[in-house]
């Protein structure tokens, strides 16, 4: 099965490893996602396109318990189904934190401060049999 | 701020009303305003109207009568109806009218927001992934906010069942049926840590401010309450806001803070002096953290002041008298004014079973919503 990004503009998995794209100000050094033409910090319109970092902490976490509504969501709906999802925001050193779904969804597994990685996570499948996939981020295995 | 004063209010009662359009809930919230200051609709100068979904305001005018008069729509997200009311305040304070009327209302459907970006190309991946829900937000801000200030999840039961009990006293409200802090917790599980009888509905309903130069407000009621301050803010860099796929690394308070403190300052008193407060309850998080955001205690000190109980109506500080959100739904166009509404009521003595002891003498209301907005008003005998 072929895998798509869910969105091109945001997720670029061509590599074979998932990479989040995003914008740098080049006058005040804000990063921003998904990519935008003006920066909230300092109103400057300087911006470069940049790759976010793919490893970072857990600044803040809920568990999704219940199905969200179709459209606009892309995933399994069917309450007998569905499986609650971790979603929260991975501080990126020196550039953001980022909004994001987790592959653990049981709250004693997670803690501020934890440290995660950027994965790739099928979704769906669309109407030509390719799965569609968005990111997460997985708990770092400690050795 | 202080030359301008409400002299009516209307609402239609919150909650489902199958066959019932959010127009014309709103319509009977003015007519209801109307009769309550002793007013005719041909009377009112201008109008200021607010709903999401149910509509554009000004369309109203068909129901009520075709009068001619000045009505602007706005909308503003969850600062709707506060937003309203800044304009009509605002309007009589620059002289150009004398009487005119702010009118909130809104139906959603049911369950929660259903919200789709357009993302200038490719599918909605933010929606997509499911990350498109305030819930969320409001699960994550507590969760971190329980860790960092020791608020435990009793805290949240006791936000939860004391909005209950108050919509019981409530016969505008849509859920009047006690629940205890047990059966709050025993509830779905729905954004970790908040379960279901933790958060409110989107819903129906409708009210209607009529506001009046303060000068001539005797002309209209016995009772006239002055609105000492009405302000709405926006959020600034750094701030954690509902529907934000990033944040910055630095971090700061959010457009509460901004809003509460420019209103006291306006309004030329302080937290001390506020008798009761309104304060946003998307979910019992949200209440407890907006006492501490709008400056009525410090973080943590929540905990205690509920397991004392001091936030219910017969307590030091009493909070969210009519049930808020949580016992009355969240019509998006109506909810800011409700709060108002319930204020205006406890500041005259006509709450009834849920009037607040003691004659209070200056009230407080906040809104908080999508995309990072606040609105803040303070009202005085
Ligand atoms: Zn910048």
């Amino acid at each position: 099965m072929t895998q798509v990004s869910i969105n091109e503009r945001v997720l670029d998995i061509s590599s074979g490893s998932p990479k989040l794209l995003g914008v740098r100000c080049k006058s005040c050094d804000n990063h921003m996602f998904p990519t935008q033409k003006g920066c909230p910090k300092c109103a400057g319109t300087d911006i470069e396109p940049i790759e976010l970092g793919t490893r970072g902490t857990l600044w803040a976490w809920t568990i999704q318990g219940f199905p969200p509504k179709a459209p606009p969501y892309l995933g399994e709906v069917d309450p007998a189904k569905f499986e609650p999802y971790g979603v929260g925001y991975i501080e990126i050193p020196g550039q953001a934190k980022i909004e994001a779904r987790l592959t653990e969804a049981d709250p004693t597994k997670l803690s501020a401060g934890m440290d995660m990685e950027l994965v790739a996570q099928p979704l769906c499948t669309d109407d030509d049999g390719n799965e569609i996939v968005t990111f997460a981020f997985a708990p770092v295995a400690t050795e | 701020m202080s030359d301008v004063a409400i002299v009516g209010i209307g609402m239609h009662p919150f909650g489902r009303h199958e066959g019932v359009s959010g127009m014309e809930q709103g319509a009977h919230a003015v007519r209801e305003a109307c009769k309550d200051a002793g007013v005719e609709w041909q009377d009112v100068e201008f109008a200021f109207g607010g709903s999401s979904a149910a509509g554009a305001p000004d369309t109203m005018v068909a129901q009520l009568g075709l009068t001619g008069l000045q009505f602007i729509n706005v909308q503003n997200g969850c600062a709707t109806g506060g937003s309203a009311l800044f304009a009509a305040a605002n309007t009589i304070m620059s002289g150009a009218y004398d009487l005119g009327i702010a009118i909130g209302f809104d139906k959603h459907e049911r369950g929660a927001f259903r919200i789709q970006a357009g993302n200038g190309g490719g599918r909605d991946w933010y929606g997509g992934s499911g990350m498109a829900l305030t819930t969320q937000f409001f699960g994550m801000k507590i969760n971190r906010y329980m860790q960092e200030y020791g608020i435990t999840q009793n805290s949240l039961a006791r936000v939860a069942s004391k909005a209950f009990h108050n919509g019981a006293l409530n016969e505008m409200a849509w859920r009047r049926q006690p629940f205890s802090e047990e059966e709050v917790l025993q509830s779905q599980m729905l954004s970790y840590p908040l379960t279901q009888y933790m958060f409110c509905s989107p819903g129906e309903g409708g009210v209607a401010l009529i506001l009046a130069r303060a000068d001539q407000a005797h002309k209209y009621t016995q009772k006239p309450i002055f609105l000492k301050s009405a302000v709405v803010r926006s959020r600034r860099f750094g701030s954690f806001e509902v529907l934000a796929p990033s944040l910055a690394l630095e971090h700061r308070a959010g457009p509460t803070v901004d809003a509460s403190k420019a209103a006291f300052e306006m309004a030329g008193i302080g937290p001390d002096d506020i008798d009761l407060a309104q304060l946003q309850d998307t979910e019992s998080g949200a209440e407890i953290m907006h006492m501490a955001e709008n400056g009525f205690c410090e973080h943590g000190e929540q905990e205690s002041m509920l397991e004392k109980g001091e936030t219910k109506i017969g307590g030091r500080f009493p909070v969210n008298t009519d049930g808020g959100c949580l016992a009355n739904g969240e019509p998006v166009g109506a909810s800011g004014l409700r709060q108002v509404y319930e204020n205006v009521l406890q500041l005259r003595g006509d709450a009834g079973a849920r009037q607040v002891p003691n004659d209070p003498k200056v009230a407080y209301t906040h809104v908080y919503g999508a995309p990072g907005i606040s609105g803040v008003t303070i009202l005085s005998r």
